[in-house]
Formats: structure tokens, C-alpha cells, sequence
């Protein structure tokens, strides 16, 4: 019996978690263009933090800059994860690609951007691992296939090439190798953008379901509010290169605070 | 022995930036709960007890005031925590029922009372059981228990989503209507759940449309009249 009728209270207790993720005064411009203006953004650990806003944001731009794909003009950014020390952007780039396949999962709106799509698929996963040092073919192979059956992808499919699936496949596939090696943090930008209605609530469901088991923290931009509401904890509101508002996601949705929030949530309702 | 809530002159306005007004909602909210207190908010529609609850849970900002929240370790101001400490006390501490799910698209019902088990590290067998077991306790057919309640209707949309708000006793629970669209079955296991709840010192706030369901459990009454409701104000 776990909860009743010998009920239990659990010891209050005050949280006082560090963040796995803290960037710090962040700024990147593209010639005239300023993508990301003195950003500043903190994810806790086993959180899922949303990031809304509309074209040109900035906030696919950030969540590149967390997966080091690009340097700043100025900014610190931190995990809080063993052998890390200091400002991650300072990393040369062999480091990065290290940091980047262990530790860092993406998935892509494009599948093009994260997979080879002439390799097979369970390959694409394997790659990953290949990367982290994995050698033997039946460990690669069993890992692999681990990998894509916990995303949820048909096993009998797993040596079928991307460019022979679905979008919503390819999209598993991705998944799969983001969560290879089971990352500290799973970045998704827009990930089921594209997608058909249904599919996208099974790609959603997935990652909700990875989300629970595997309390993995992931931070997910989308243009799409409902995603973001399905998905997220905290939300984070931008615009201009700018966070306006972020806070918790029901309050966010139900008393959002600045007009381009109120504009934002009053359009999707 | 310290109360479990404190709540200081609180106050919520509602800014809508497009109709450039503020619009009052309620000010100068005080009151203490202790543990085991089931305290009933009483008054019209629209005066603003389901927005002081929710004020609470802080889906909504407050203006002004202190939610102080006890725990052994010192006493947190809900109206001004950080968002990552109000998530946390909410999985663990702070429940809130409403009388609407959000049934999410392709989640088996039993899966979703079973969650906050999971959550809470309980194995997947023991969960599922023990949300099995409350979805008996609350009349939902055994034949929906595998179900997606997306398709349910209204009544039994709410017996999955109070097995899954009740199921872990939390220290506070804010209850909004949650006997709204009950038949008489379900009522009395949600009210018997509560006076156990209650009995283990589970603190309670709650709106009811028809509060003869819970006159039993009632320590304290506040009476929110719309004298608290100011009039529109330009900005």
C-alpha cells in the first residue's frame, strides 16, 4: 500500500537546486542583425524549458549557441558537469565536438541537419557511440537498437536509410541518436514542426515518456504554443534577441505580464 | 508549531496591455492555516476565490503581499520564489485540483493517475496498482482504465484527473470545485479521501459550488465580497 489508508507526509524540505545550465550576458550579432542581445538563461536539472517567439527571435540562434555550434561576441556559458571547467566558448573546437556528442543530445527541425541520410538509421545512431570510443560491432549494434526502440522506432526499420522514412521517423531517428549516450541535456528545436497532427502527438508523447523515465533536461524552442504547453515547466519568452518574460508555464499561458506575451498567448487562444 | 500557510495582505490585478486597463481582482487577503485546517472561500461568482487560489498555486502573479509557506527548514514567500523551487513544492508538496484535466493525447488513464507515483519513484508495477485502485475508489469502469480520457466525458474526465491529484498526499491542497460534475458515487470517495487526507494534516483551501458536500470537514470560512473587487482602473 503506498499512499492509503496509512498516509504518509514526506518532510517539507526547501529547494535550493544549482542549475545544470547558466548562460551569462550572451551577444551575437550577424553583421547588422543582432540575433541575441546581453541573453541571459539558467535550466535546472530533470527540467524541461521551453522557448517561444516568433520568427527571428533569436531563439533557435540560442539554442545553437548551447549546443556550441557557434561562438558569441561576448558571454559565458556553463554545465554544471564533471572535468567542466570555466567558460564553455572557450573550448577549442575538438573539445566542443567531444562535449557535444557525450554530453549534448539535438534533434533537429531538418532532418538533413542532424543525420547522414544515406546511412542506415540504426548506422546514424552507432556513429554516435563510435565517436564516445565504442569499438565492438555487437555492442554498437545492441546499443544502437536500445537507443532507437526507447524513441520509439519500428526495429524491424533499423537498417532502412532516412531517406527512405517518414518525417516523423526520421524525427525518431534523430531522437535516438540524441539520446545514444545518454546525454546531460536534449536540445529539441521545433521538432515536430512539420510534422502531421497525429504524428506530432506521438513524437510529443515520446518525448514526454523519455522525459518521465529518464529525467532527462531538455530545453525545446517552437514557434507552436501548444507544444510548448504540452512539453514545458518554465517557459522563456523572446523577442529581438531578447528574453521579455519567463516564468512558469501556466502562468506564463494564464497571467502573462508583457503585452507581446499577452499578444502571443491571446492569438493561440 | 508553525502554521502551514501565512498569507499577508495579498493582492492580484490583472494587466491587459491591449484594453490598456488594470483589472482589480482582490486585495488585502489575510489569513493563517494550520496543518489538518480545512478552510472554505465563500462568496459570488466572480468575486475571485478561484483567482486567490490559483493566486496561491502562483499560476497567476500576485500584486502584492506574502505566501509564506512553512516547512521545517524555514519558511519560503511563495509569491516571490523562483519559478524551479515553486515547480519543485508543486511535485512534491502543493497539489491543486480543478474540475478540468489536461488529458494529454495517447496517455492511458490509468497511466496518468499512476504519474505523480512514478514521479515520486515508485516501480511502474506498484504505481499502476495503486492508480488502478483509485480509479475503482472513484467509479471510473475497468474497461476505461487502458482508455485515452481525451475521449471520456466531462464526469469521468474528473475521476481520472482527482485520482491523479489525490493520490499522493501533499501538505497543502487547493481545491477548485473539484465536486463539480460528480455523481453521487464518486462524491462521497472524493470526500472521504479528503477527510483522511485532512486526518493525516493535509492543510486544505477549497471552492465549492454546493459546500453542504464538504460541511464535515470545514475548520474556517472566509468570506471574499466584492468589496475586494475594485472597478476597472485606466492606466
Amino acid at each position: 500500500m503506498i499512499a492509503s489508508p496509512t498516509l504518509t507526509l514526506q518532510a517539507p524540505q526547501l529547494m535550493t537546486t544549482p542549475p545544470l545550465l547558466t548562460m551569462t550576458g550572451v551577444s551575437r550579432r550577424y553583421g547588422d542583425v543582432v540575433a541575441l542581445q546581453d541573453l541571459s538563461a539558467t535550466v535546472y536539472p530533470g527540467e524541461v524549458l521551453g522557448i517561444v517567439g516568433e520568427s527571428g527571435s533569436g531563439k533557435s540562434t540560442l539554442l545553437r549557441m548551447m549546443n556550441l555550434e557557434d561562438t558569441p561576441d561576448a558571454g559565458d556559458y556553463r554545465l554544471a558537469l564533471p572535468d567542466l571547467p570555466g567558460n564553455l566558448f572557450d573550448l577549442d573546437r575538438f573539445a566542443r565536438r567531444m562535449l557535444c556528442a557525450t554530453r549534448i543530445g539535438i534533434v533537429y527541425q531538418n532532418p538533413h541537419l542532424g543525420l547522414l541520410m544515406k546511412h542506415t538509421s540504426s548506422g546514424n545512431v552507432a556513429e554516435r557511440l563510435l565517436i564516445a570510443g565504442e569499438r565492438s560491432f555487437a555492442a554498437l549494434r545492441g546499443r544502437a537498437r536500445e537507443a532507437l526502440d526507447a524513441s520509439e522506432f519500428p526495429l524491424d526499420r533499423m537498417d532502412a536509410r532516412p531517406i527512405e522514412l517518414s518525417g516523423g521517423m526520421q524525427q525518431r531517428v534523430q531522437l535516438a541518436k540524441a539520446i545514444a549516450l545518454e546525454p546531460a541535456l536534449l536540445l529539441l528545436d521545433e521538432p515536430t514542426t512539420g510534422l502531421d497532427v497525429s504524428v506530432q502527438a506521438l513524437v510529443l508523447d515520446t518525448l514526454k515518456r523519455l522525459q518521465r523515465d529518464r529525467a532527462i533536461t531538455m530545453v525545446i524552442v517552437s514557434h507552436d504554443l501548444g507544444v510548448i504547453r504540452t512539453m514545458a515547466d518554465r517557459v522563456m519568452v523572446m523577442r529581438r534577441g531578447r528574453v521579455v518574460e519567463q516564468g512558469l508555464a501556466d502562468q506564463i499561458f494564464q497571467d502573462p505580464q508583457h503585452a507581446y506575451t499577452q499578444q502571443l498567448v491571446h492569438a493561440k487562444l | 508549531m508553525h502554521p502551514v500557510l501565512e498569507v499577508r495582505n495579498l493582492a492580484k490585478q490583472f494587466q491587459m496591455h491591449h484594453l490598456g486597463q488594470r483589472l482589480h481582482a482582490f486585495d488585502g487577503i489575510s489569513f493563517t492555516l494550520q496543518a489538518g485546517e480545512f478552510l472554505l472561500l465563500r462568496g459570488p461568482n466572480g468575486v475571485g476565490k478561484s483567482t486567490l487560489l490559483r493566486t496561491l498555486y502562483r499560476s497567476y502573479l500576485p500584486r502584492a503581499g506574502q505566501i509564506w509557506y512553512h516547512t521545517e527548514e524555514g519558511r519560503i514567500d511563495l509569491a516571490t520564489a523562483a519559478d524551479v523551487d515553486i515547480a519543485l513544492l508543486r511535485r512534491r508538496e502543493i497539489g491543486f485540483v480543478t474540475q478540468f484535466l489536461i488529458a494529454r493525447p495517447r496517455v492511458a488513464a490509468e497511466d496518468i493517475v499512476a504519474e505523480p507515483l512514478r514521479r515520486a519513484g515508485i516501480a511502474a508495477p506498484e504505481a499502476l496498482e495503486e492508480a488502478r485502485r483509485w480509479l475503482a475508489e472513484f467509479g471510473v469502469k475497468r474497461d476505461l482504465w487502458r482508455a485515452y480520457p481525451t475521449t471520456f466525458s466531462g464526469g469521468e474526465q474528473q475521476k481520472v484527473n482527482l485520482a491523479r491529484a489525490l493520490i499522493l498526499p501533499q501538505r497543502l491542497l487547493l481545491l477548485d470545485e473539484p465536486t463539480a460534475s460528480l455523481d453521487a458515487g464518486a462524491r462521497a470517495a472524493l470526500i472521504r479521501r479528503l477527510a483522511d487526507l485532512k486526518a493525516a494534516g493535509v492543510a486544505m483551501i477549497g471552492v465549492f459550488h454546493h459546500p453542504g458536500d464538504v460541511a464535515g470537514l470545514i475548520d474556517r470560512e472566509i468570506e471574499l465580497t466584492a468589496r475586494e473587487v475594485a472597478e476597472d482602473v485606466a492606466v
